[in-house]
């Protein structure tokens, strides 16, 4: 029934999905931009944008010609009937429909070149080259003094997904499962300073983590937890942590207070009313928390800088560390960021179908 | 399920359970040391141990709660529920908090007492009072154009058969790392220069030119070029907004609209009569965090400007002071200060609370 | 929760299945030998020794190769963390109480922070100085002498210098257009003018660098300074003595910005230095036509050139000359220097190793790095271009530290590099720039 209202709502709009068109036009652009750079040559890159790719009207050289020696290139030149200063033949000058010369360089090169005006299709040089050089992240090469070329495997951009995952699946869901718990005893329990410790949750909100990092590194120093798995859940865990509790508190205590109630009638303790009751309502919350958390996570830098250090580089470090010394890399930068992207995008289209209607609606009655 | 509200569990069941607990948290993290090399062993293992022994955890906790004394027995369940975030807030978040406090009244090297100096430095100086400017324009503009723009999306999409497709696409920049956002937006300001032999690469440039216009250094006309950086901000976080709304107008019963419709509500009269008043707390959410969010930001003028040509921000001004220049009392200083700018907000969300009566 | 776990999972077995074909084997740890009476290394075979600093890439690859010997002999094991992030990182590790046993600062003036809270260890209660000083000319033995909470110590080891002082071109073209290199500021500013009247730009520079931008602006004035000055000027600019407000420091940015600023000097235009990286400023000039001919930096700056390019055919440098002759052939340079924070005989061994040639010769021999030390050999430059910068800087009269490096991070790493910015874009004045940067200075 709902469905067929909503069909006939969208076929007699039109505007709303022109109007959204346009918006995810503008959005996308900018990641198509780089989407295509990603597969061009890094010279290409900063010769010319990245559009140039599709098919557009341009010059194309068809020949050259040399200048005579005694030329002045100070004077007026005369070239095919057409007299111009230096300056006007280097932008280019049209001499005839289709047929523009240009000159080569400075006044010294004595090199004209010849352009006609033609349609360039897809023909652009587009490769998975940046794309391998990424996969096989720094298979780094240099010739040595007995001009020997050394080639060895740098850091193992496959390892550094796994390491990310390692990182961000538990240091999603151990804050929401930590949160949800917290979010569900400020909303609906008693207890002796509940108002003060929420106010502290929300403000801690607005802590840059920057200023927890030297007293955390100096725990785990103390506890041997750098440089581990488990440090960076719980940084990764606390750090969320405000964020999580204050989305899911808003969420849960606008749960309808009945279904507690008549919970409580039942006889369920706090923990099977939290377990079979509001951590099934508040999915739609949780997944788009979790979405948020792990891609905090996931393209967390300085964090996993800091606790995780070299040996169980994630992908974010992986990438900077690709990028290196040569910092304007941009071609692989470009492959990189695609690469990090996939397992996030994986995840968004997987948790995409928990934010469904009608979840709270539904399990009043229950 | 529910009939066990007096049933204790028993002295021995929970010795035992308390040990598994032991056992499984202090074993597993060895064996996660020794496993290290095999990535994929070491992930599965990492993955499960995590979210088994997190839940676990609660589970003991609860279980030793629900022994107590009945009088006490509902705070102890409640501290078991907040507890471990409580716990672990404290520990990463407010000690380092009040240590910073302490240091903003301390030296550079965090050696000598020097009073309200650092304050004086933090409210004076013109880079600071630049970066106030600044924030207050991402606050201002960036927050209310990702919620705005959120808010159009999640709506409209809701009424389209593509949804998906539309809110995976704005989605997206989301999962890109400010690195990345860095690379993408350095592409459409790009400016190469005036001159001969120049072609602009930048997307904006080449539009421009192409409409015999001529090309800006884009990031560095002032003062606007604060809204061509909050604009990147703004295609990064409305995704977030969009995600959030769109679940909470998910929710709204069926039967509130169709009643409407049946009434006669054209689209306009059900958005500002129905749908916003109902998502309101959604809204009031999701503007918090953004304009928190605002106002900590520091990795996309990083990125794009280093703080240069009139666009630096307060967490970059704190982040340069912290560790390039080593100055830890003026850094804690910012640190504080950024605490006291939020109290407006603070106290917004609270009242709202209070109205709604969910924190009494 | 289920469901989210499932789906969760299934992702993680979906990557795991298609990564595992690229599994690495670690290589296995050198296996630690039985101890034997005769070997003078029993003590510390087998220890690790940690190490932290800038080196990425090609250049950690480069450093670990040439360390390699080292470690073969005396069966220490040197882990080497490298990280683009490094100035920010290392400080949290330091007061995080995990500091490396030795880490490699790029800039001295960052050390300096470390030692003035007393962190670092006074090589010269530790290591063999006879040898150290025997090996280093003055100069850098001063440059390395800091002041700790309790008086001066020696804090670090010089390990590899980059030349700076350098014009690099397009040899090929350069050579093609018939170009002359000039050997006097008098011949530069005539090369200037022919090359504007062929109607290209001289120079191409670009001062863009992230957070850092600015940096390349601060090299170019001390050059300027270096060239326009005495060098007791520059020693007291450089400690805070001298003004940015003064005359000298004036005179020094007016010669660089009667370069930067004149029409057409620039590839681009005075806004484009801003906004063009640095790396990516030298790019130009291999284009097919240069669009710019001159480029001034340090001999790093050879690995951002485009690729397959060969040192000595393709592109070569000349000495940045002087501007006043009174002022001698100075050079500027840079340099990584290693600092020792904890206190351990294999610590102690490894960094009597680095202040011997024998520490860099692999680097060396591979290319981009030039020894400080005294016992390294000419010979073992392999190609022209480093050996040229080595001979520039053994034949220099003087040789300055980069003065950014040596000032404090407020100034050194902070408003000198942003004024200049501001001052380069036009969105400062001279004046503005110069006065923001003096009450910057620490007290």
């Amino acid at each position: 029934m709902r469905k067929k209202i909503k069909l006939n709502r969208s076929k007699s709009n039109p505007l709303i999905g022109i109007v959204l068109i346009v918006i995810v036009v503008l959005w996308t652009v900018p990641t198509l931009g780089v989407f295509i750079t990603s597969f061009r040559d890094s010279r290409d890159i900063y010769s010319s944008g990245w559009w140039t790719v599709l098919p557009h009207k341009d010059f194309v050289k068809t020949g050259e010609m040399e200048m005579p020696s005694e030329l002045d290139p100070d004077q007026p030149i005369e070239i095919e009937g057409v007299t111009a200063s230096f300056n006007e033949w280097r932008n280019g000058i049209e001499v005839e429909e289709g047929r523009t010369l240009k000159w080569y360089g400075n006044k010294r090169t004595r090199k004209v070149e010849i352009f006609e005006e033609k349609w360039i299709g897809f023909g652009a040089n587009l490769n998975l080259q940046n794309y391998r050089d990424v996969l096989s992240a720094g298979e780094i090469e240099y010739t040595d003094g007995e001009g020997n070329t050394i080639s060895r495997q740098g850091n193992n951009f496959s390892d550094a997904v796994l390491n990310s995952i390692a990182v961000s699946i538990p240091a999603t869901i151990i804050p929401i499962l930590i949160a949800a718990f917290a979010a569900y005893a400020f909303s609906w329990m008693e207890f002796p300073g509940r108002k003060p410790l929420f106010i502290i949750v929300v403000a801690l909100l607005v802590v840059p983590l920057q200023i927890a990092l030297i007293p955390i590194l100096r725990d785990f120093t103390k506890w041997g937890l750098n440089g581990t798995f488990v440090g960076m859940w719980l940084a990764h865990t606390s750090f969320g942590l405000p964020l999580a509790i204050y989305l899911l508190y808003n969420y849960i205590s606008n749960l309808p207070r009945d279904i507690f109630e008549s919970a409580y009638l039942d006889g369920a303790t706090p923990f099977v009313t939290f377990v079979k009751l509001v951590l099934p309502l508040s999915i739609p919350a949780l997944a788009s928390f979790a979405i948020f958390q792990f891609l905090w996570v996931w393209n967390d830098y300085l964090v996993a800088l800091v606790f995780l250090g070299d040996k169980n580089r994630v992908v974010t470090s992986a990438l900077a560390a690709m990028v290196g010394e040569k910092g304007q890399d941009w071609h692989l930068l470009t492959a990189g960021a695609f690469l990090s992207m996939i397992i996030p995008i994986a995840v968004f289209f997987g948790l995409q179908r928990f934010f469904v209607r009608g979840l709270t609606a539904g399990s009043v009655k229950g | 399920m529910s009939r066990d509200i007096d049933s204790r569990w028993s002295p021995i069941t929970l010795a035992a359970l308390v040990i598994l607990t032991i056992v499984v948290l202090g074993g597993g993290f060895i064996l996660l040391q020794t496993i290290q090399d095999y990535k994929i062993l070491m992930t599965v293992f990492a993955v499960t141990w995590g979210l088994g022994s997190a839940a676990l955890l609660f589970f003991v906790l609860n279980a030793i709660a629900e022994t107590m004394p009945r009088k006490i027995r509902s705070v102890a369940v409640a501290f078991v529920f907040a507890g471990p975030a409580i716990v672990l807030l404290f520990w990463a978040l407010v000690i380092p908090t009040l240590r910073t406090l302490r240091l903003s009244f301390l030296g550079p090297h965090a050696d000598k007492f020097v009073g309200f100096d650092n304050f004086a430095f933090a409210f004076t100086d013109p880079i600071m009072l630049e970066s106030f400017r600044n924030n207050l324009l991402w606050m201002i503009f960036g927050t209310s154009f990702c919620v705005i723009m959120g808010l159009l999306i999640a709506v409209l999409a809701d009424k389209s058969r593509y949804e998906k497709v539309f809110k995976s696409l704005i989605f997206m920049p989301m999962a890109i790392s400010f690195v990345g956002a860095g690379v993408i937006w350095r592409f459409i300001y790009a400016y190469k220069g005036e001159g001969f032999n120049v072609t602009e690469i930048g997307l904006i440039n080449a539009i421009v030119t192409s409409f015999g216009g001529e090309a800006q250094a884009w990031l560095l006309v002032p003062f606007w070029n604060n809204f061509f950086l909050i604009v990147i901000m703004v295609w990064l976080q409305t995704g977030y907004a969009m995600v959030i709304i769109s679940s909470a107008i998910k929710a709204i019963p069926g039967e509130i609209n169709e009643a409407a419709w049946v009434d006669g509500a054209n689209s306009f009269t059900i958005f500002f009569k129905i749908t916003i008043p109902y998502i309101m707390p959604t809204i009031i959410t999701v503007t918090t965090t953004i304009l928190i969010f605002s106002l900590k930001l520091f990795d996309i003028v990083r990125v794009m400007t280093g703080g240069n040509f009139g666009t630096n921000v307060i967490a970059n001004e704190f982040y340069l002071r912290q560790f390039t220049y080593g100055n830890s009392g003026q850094a804690s200083a910012i640190a504080v200060v950024l605490l006291i700018v939020i109290v407006p907000v603070l106290m917004y969300n609270l009242r709202d609370f209070r109205r709604r009566r969910v924190l009494k | 929760m289920k469901k989210i776990l499932l789906i969760l999972l299934s992702v993680l077995l979906i990557a795991s299945f298609t990564l595992t074909g690229c599994q690495k084997k670690e290589e296995p740890a050198p296996a630690a030998t039985e101890k034997d009476a005769d070997d003078p290394y029993a003590e510390v075979r087998g220890t690790v020794v940690r190490m932290a600093g800038p080196f990425t890439d090609n250049d950690a690859i480069k450093f670990e190769e040439s360390v390699k010997s080292f470690e073969k002999m005396t069966g220490i094991d040197i882990q080497y963390e490298g990280s683009k992030e490094f100035e920010a990182s290392i400080g949290i590790s330091i007061e995080g109480g995990n500091a490396p046993d030795i880490v490699d600062f790029p800039q001295p003036g960052l050390l300096k922070n470390f030692v003035e809270k007393g962190y670092v260890v006074d090589l010269n209660k530790v290591l063999d100085m006879g040898k150290v000083k025997s090996n280093f000319i003055q100069s850098w033995l001063d440059m390395a002498t800091m002041k700790a909470p309790d008086g001066e110590i020696m804090a670090g080891i010089w390990g590899r210098v980059n030349g700076k002082s350098l014009v690099w071109y397009n040899k090929k073209e350069f050579d093609a257009a018939g170009y002359k290199v000039p050997k006097t500021w008098k011949e530069l500013v005539e090369l200037q003018k022919t090359i504007l009247a062929d109607g290209d730009s001289p120079w191409a520079v670009g001062i863009e660098s992230g957070a850092a931008t600015g940096w390349a602006a601060t090299d170019w004035v001390e050059e300027m300074m270096l060239r326009t000055t005495s060098l007791e000027n520059y020693d007291r600019w450089v400690a805070g003595e001298l003004k940015f407000d003064s005359p000298e420091v004036r005179k020094a940015i007016d010669a660089m910005a009667s370069i930067w600023f004149a029409k057409g000097m620039v590839y681009g235009g005075r806004k484009s230095i801003t906004t063009t990286s640095f790396g990516d400023a030298p790019k130009v000039m291999f284009e097919s036509p240069p669009k710019a001919w001159l480029h001034k930096q340090g001999n790093f700056i050879t690995s951002f050139f485009p690729d397959n390019l060969v040192a000595g055919t393709d592109y070569d440098f000349f000495y940045l000359p002087t501007v006043d002759t009174a002022y001698g052939k100075p050079v500027l340079v840079a340099g990584d220097i290693y600092a020792m924070f904890n206190d351990r005989p294999e610590v102690r061994m490894t960094m009597q190793y680095f202040a011997t040639g024998a520490s860099v010769e692999g680097w060396v021999k591979a290319g981009g790095a030039i020894s400080p030390h005294k016992d390294s050999k000419l010979s073992w430059y392999t190609n022209a271009v480093d050996r040229k910068v080595a001979e520039v800087i053994q034949n220099a009269t003087s040789v300055r530290f980069d003065g950014s490096d040596l000032m404090p991070g407020a100034v050194g790493a902070g408003s000198f590099w942003k004024e200049m910015t501001a001052y380069v874009s036009g969105a400062k004045t001279l004046d503005e720039a110069l006065k923001t940067i003096d009450a910057s200075w620490p007290k």
